[in-house]
């Protein structure tokens, strides 16, 4: 079995009934490590070592953010310059991370149709995660595509119940191994994916 | 003593001291010359108010110079020293052998026989320290490289006295069976206890009392300060200060050692010494006395007859020594690379004859070395010389540098002396403690003042910089450092206390920021009344702490607890600074804090509210507007 870190970034979860919701499935998979940014460094005094070394016991890493201004909360991002640095995670010697999977799963208030070239936002989803991409990839991380979940302010509770449900899928997938980073290189969202095979 | 009486004697010294330093300060010729002239004034041979009794107080005023060393003694770590070494032995090598071989070469061309020429050298090559280093540190030139260097080579001469009075009688060339009257009297008694010894014996008597000095210094003087400062009487403290001093000299005079040597080396020694400050604030002002009354005897003591009966020649020896030594210490300069300026000033600085010659005059007198005919023209011109330097370095300052100075940046050598730290901490309890820590933790090094002796020992065994006093007195402040600081943290239990700090500091040291802890609302106002802006309440921070980790731990969001605590605290503060205003009116503040209390709770249903209204709407919102509905999640 794979063991899987959620690197989750929430300044507001109180407020948030989808992440809430995503939370509740993950948690009780056994190889899910539920860790909580906002409410381990209240500060933003993230612990370096700490962290490095969490990261090292795992095979794959997934980001869970609400999407904000076409990014990532502050703490997250803070996370990473802290964290993933060069000679640990990239550059001469930093292959700390090399070989392992890692995705994103977000949440946005905008409909996947505003995301696009002729959309209200101009850019797809993808477009704009970028910079999380080559991230990623720069250190040596297979780069799964996102889980994004549009439009949460608009839902109801059963889009919520079935994202939930096919989040837990997903990550038991991704624990048993059985998700083939080949079939899924063409897709867009992970979710597709998880639409046909859920 | 002429006019009789130690008052009328002591009338004369002080009233000349008030009158003439003034005068020559406004004058911009410096105190030194200002002593000289009223010494020249007071002297026999203008309105004759001292006779040869000037004499006997240059001996007593000599006492100024002895503890004038120990104070630079005190604001030198070994450390230092180590690093002046080059310096100390390089410049000062050069500048007493080379003086000293060329004044022999001069007098042996002139007949005299090798001996008298040798001891004649060696006497001549010496400099006065007390001049030199009242004449530069009034001038705030003791941090230039000339300064620096200067000091560097008066320590060598002042060590070079020793092996100078041990060779003397060796090179005798009249057979004095009489002692006469011996030369310098106090503590320049030639008769010592090692007298009768031979020279090994001699010698180890000199290393050992050395090393009593420094064995002294290092364990014994430590503990019986604290058992002093524990009784709580400032001049004991102040009587031990001398005591010590006092000591050392009447030992290094019976083992025939140079007292301000002594006082140096003890000086040095209690240089980490937590009683340090409190020392250096005990001994100036005797020292500053002291020195001046030297000066005035210089000026006294100048012989006017012999000058009168032989002017030309006299005035020709001035001008001969002061141009040798000259010629020799710009020599050095180059040699060691120092530039245009500060090579000037060093050599002017250094030019003049010291008052030890008078001592080994005396002594080179009553060991057979020298004939009176020779020596008391010399005395004269030494006398003279030494007057001619505060003179001098004046015309160098104000005429020669503004004209051929190449007018360097000034630039700043590091820690050459005792780098002072950027923060004073007042106050070594439980606040200052870890305040002081966290900050060296981040290699911010403070100088820290307390008043209980025993916390400060145990403090100093940790290796903290520690010292003994209180914050509130200014000397004291000024000794650790506040004219140079930029930060004066007060951290004392004492409400009062702090107060009293703060006020001293306002008064005396206005570009001092203060930070202040303060432990109840009363003395927080006063701090605030005085324009203290920084005012950290004892148990605001610990409270709102606990409140956030009991929020915490009943299910609330650790970061917005964080924040909820964080805008508490500010209206709390701000509070504190709007009562403050109003703390004259006694009525008016009492309505102010109940109306506080009704406020504070009204503050916190407001806050409850506030995050009910989602004041921080970006975050609950995931993401954008977007889509035609706007419902929250």
């Amino acid at each position: 079995m794979r063991k899987i870190l959620i690197v989750f970034a929430h300044p507001a979860l109180e407020k948030s009934r989808v992440n809430r919701k995503l939370i509740e499935m993950a948690e009780v998979i056994e190889e899910v490590t539920f860790h909580d940014l906002y409410e381990i460094y209240p500060e933003m005094d993230v612990d370096v070592k700490a962290e490095q070394k969490l990261l090292k016991e795992q095979d794959v890493i997934v980001f869970q953010y609400p999407f904000f201004l076409f990014g990532m909360p502050a703490l997250l991002k803070e996370w990473m310059d802290l964290v993933l640095v060069h000679g640990w995670a990239f550059g001469r010697n930093g292959d700390a991370l090399k070989g392992k999977w890692a995705c994103s799963v977000i949440t946005t208030g905008g409909s996947r149709a505003s995301y696009s070239k002729e959309g209200q936002n101009r850019f797809t989803m993808r477009e704009l995660l970028a910079p999380l991409e080559q991230t990623v990839r720069l250190c040596g991380m297979h780069y799964l595509p996102p889980y994004v979940i549009h439009g949460t302010n608009v839902m109801k509770q059963e889009g919520i119940n079935e994202h939930a449900r096919h989040y837990r899928a997903m990550l038991k997938l991704l624990a048993d191994g059985s998700l083939d980073p080949n079939v899924l290189k063409g897709l867009e969202y992970l979710n597709d994916f998880m639409m046909d095979n859920g | 003593m002429q006019g009789g009486g130690f008052f009328f004697q002591a009338f004369v010294y002080l009233a000349a001291a008030v009158i003439s330093v003034p005068i020559a300060k406004k004058l911009g010729l410096g105190s030194v010359l200002g002593y000289l002239i009223a010494g020249i004034i007071i002297g026999p041979f203008v309105l004759g108010l001292v006779g040869e009794g000037g004499q006997s107080v240059m001996e007593f005023a000599e006492f100024g110079i002895i503890m004038m060393l120990f104070l630079i003694g005190l604001e030198l770590k070994p450390a230092m020293i180590w690093k002046l070494k080059g310096s100390i032995l390089g410049m000062g090598g050069v500048q007493v052998s080379s003086t000293a071989l060329l004044v022999m070469a001069i007098a042996l061309f002139f007949g005299l026989q090798w001996q008298t020429a040798l001891a004649l050298g060696l006497v001549l090559a010496l400099s006065s320290t007390a001049i030199v280093l009242q004449t530069l540190h009034e001038k705030g030139l003791m941090q230039t490289d000339g300064g620096q260097n200067s000091f560097s080579v008066l320590l060598f001469q002042d060590i070079a006295i020793i092996p100078i009075l041990a060779i003397m009688p060796l090179l005798a060339t009249v057979h004095t069976s009489e002692h006469v009257e011996n030369g310098g009297g106090g503590y320049h008694a030639a008769s010592t206890w090692i007298d009768g010894l031979p020279i090994w014996g001699q010698t180890s008597a000199v290393l050992g009392v050395v090393a009593g000095i420094i064995f002294t210094g290092r364990y014994l003087i430590n503990p019986s300060f604290r058992l002093i400062a524990k009784t709580g009487l400032r001049e004991l403290f102040t009587a031990a200060a001398l005591l010590l001093v006092i000591a050392i000299t009447i030992l290094m005079g019976k083992v025939g050692l140079s007292p301000a040597l002594g006082a140096f080396i003890a000086g040095v020694v209690l240089a980490q010494s937590e009683y340090r400050h409190e020392l250096e604030t005990n001994i100036e002002p005797f020292k500053g006395l002291l020195l001046g009354l030297f000066f005035i005897s210089v000026g006294a003591s100048i012989d006017f007859h012999v000058i009168a009966s032989n002017p030309g020649l006299i005035l020709e020896l001035v001008a001969a020594l002061v141009a040798l030594k000259f010629l020799v210490l710009v020599a050095i300069g180059r040699m060691f690379r120092m530039s245009f300026d500060n090579i000037l000033l060093f050599a002017l600085a250094l030019a003049e004859g010291g008052e030890f010659a008078f001592v080994l005059f005396s002594f080179g007198l009553n060991n057979g070395v020298f004939e009176a005919s020779l020596v008391n023209p010399l005395i004269a011109v030494v006398a003279l010389s030494m007057a001619m330097t505060p003179l001098l370095v004046l015309l160098n300052e104000k005429l020669v540098q503004p004209r051929f100075g190449t007018k360097e940046k000034e630039e700043k050598k590091p820690d050459m002396i005792d780098k002072k730290s950027r923060v004073i901490i007042a106050g070594f309890g439980t606040v200052g403690s870890t305040v002081g820590r966290f900050m060296q933790a981040n290699d911010e090094e403070a100088t820290y003042l307390d008043p209980d002796p025993d916390n400060v020992d145990l403090l100093r065994k940790m290796g903290l910089q520690v010292f003994y006093g209180d914050a509130s007195r200014s000397n004291l402040l000024h000794a650790a450092g506040a004219a140079e600081a930029e930060l004066l943290i007060i951290a004392v239990d004492d409400a009062e206390k702090a107060v009293e700090i703060a006020k001293t500091a306002r008064k005396y040291f206005p570009h001092l920021e203060i930070i202040a802890r303060t432990s109840g609302w009363e003395d927080s106002y006063e701090l605030i009344g005085m324009g203290v802006k920084n005012i950290y309440l004892d148990t605001l921070d610990s409270s709102l702490r606990i409140g956030s980790d009991a929020l915490s731990r009943l299910g609330h969001r650790k970061y917005n607890v964080m924040r909820a605590m964080k805008t508490f605290r500010k209206y709390e503060e701000q509070h504190l600074h709007e009562l403050a205003e109003m703390r004259h009116d006694k009525k008016k503040l009492i309505r102010a804090t109940k109306q506080r209390i009704e406020d504070l709770e009204k503050l916190m249903l407001e806050e409850r509210e506030e995050l009910h209204k989602d004041k921080d709407m970006g975050w609950d919102v995931s993401g954008h507007i977007a889509d035609e509905n706007h419902m929250r999640t």
